[in-house]
């Protein structure tokens, strides 16, 4: 009896991608910050979606009589997953060309557009 | 980087692109798909750009783009097919002639002739997947440093 | 004193998160299931795929991938341009 450990776990996994978020300077901690919040959603949306005593829901060599997990959780993080790549890409992109207009990793450096 | 890196480089290349192309062609029976299996292909462009530098991607930059685009329109058509009934309708399952055979109910060993649009719209999101990241990936490798203004 | 303000609103939060993990419904046992188990058991006959999970993403929700693919088509042409060299 695990109870809902799982979520609990998620839920960790997402508040330390927020205290990097918050406390982290370097522009790259943040960027690695929000990757652990997006990781933390994934598990949370799959584990959602977990069946007591499931099998993947796939039909080839499936174990005869076996409950199956419910896929649509599962298809949506597969999109979600593609989507947090293509951002991480393009926060990647714009830590690159901050550093290489100021010469700095230090995000409260950047000041250019706050009021 | 040293000798032993590029000759397991030369090694491991082909062997990756297999797997990958094994991914996005089972992905309607195994786990896995167009997603994965481009992924996993596009991990062969960084482990080149790793053993041999950003100078030996530079003439895949332009191929990349275009099999991106490629897929993109590949996939939009696949879509189109089924425009009889609705959108993205499975107009090959099920009809007899390419990936058209019925799948056996329950579980069963796999038919690779079935599934109709399915696979080719993963071969489609494979390339994509492919052509995408692995534009990202030689873009980062040569435009990423900080000296080359 | 900002600071403060700050880590306070963070234990706010962390006190929510983990308070609904703990709260929600015991895991590995889902309340709504009904399209999930449609899915299920109609995929093999309707779509031909004994993988139930590529099923839903290239046939029963094929406009959830579409936008996915402008998303990362978007991705690709917003990393090329913003790292791409300027001629000066």
């Amino acid at each position: 009896m695990i109870g809902n450990v799982p979520f609990v776990v998620c839920m960790v996994l997402v508040l330390l991608g927020l205290w990097a978020l918050l406390f982290r300077r370097n522009l790259f901690k943040v960027v690695i910050g929000i990757k652990i919040i997006e990781n933390g959603v994934n598990l949370y949306l799959v584990a959602t979606g977990y069946v007591h005593k499931g099998v993947v829901p796939i039909y080839t060599y499936a174990p005869p009589d076996a409950a199956m997990v419910l896929p649509t959780p599962q298809a949506l993080t597969l999109t979600s997953i593609v989507i947090g790549l293509a951002t991480t890409a393009l926060m990647l992109a714009f830590v690159v060309v901050i550093h290489r207009h100021k010469r700095t990793l230090d995000g409260r450096k950047v000041t250019e557009l706050s009021g | 980087m040293s000798v032993v890196v590029k000759t397991i480089a030369r090694i491991l290349l082909p062997v990756i692109l297999v797997f990958g192309g094994y991914v996005i062609l089972h992905g309607h029976l195994t786990p896995g798909g167009g997603f994965q299996g481009g992924a996993v292909a596009a991990s062969a462009v960084a482990l080149l750009l790793v053993a041999f530098g950003p100078g030996s991607v530079k003439k895949l930059k332009a191929p990349f783009s275009i099999l991106e685009d490629l897929g993109g329109v590949a996939f939009v058509l696949l879509g189109f097919l089924g425009i009889g009934t609705t959108f993205f309708f499975n107009l090959l399952a099920g009809s007899g002639g390419l990936f058209g055979a019925a799948a056996p109910i329950g579980p069963n060993p796999g038919v690779l002739n079935t599934g109709g649009t399915v696979p080719l719209m993963n071969w489609a999101v494979g390339f994509k997947v492919l052509g995408g990241l692995g534009a990202v990936m030689v873009l980062f490798g040569l435009f990423g440093g900080d000296d080359d203004r | 004193m900002r600071r403060w303000a700050v880590v306070a609103a963070f234990l706010i939060v962390a006190g929510g998160l983990l308070l609904g993990g703990a709260r929600m419904r015991p895991f590995g046992a889902p309340r709504y299931d009904l399209m999930d188990r449609y899915f299920n058991a109609r995929s093999q006959a309707e779509v031909a795929t004994n993988n139930v999970v590529t099923a839903i993403v290239f046939d029963y929700r094929g406009y959830d991938t579409l936008g996915e693919a402008t998303v990362l088509f978007t991705a690709v042409v917003g990393v090329a341009l913003i790292l791409r060299r300027l001629k000066r």
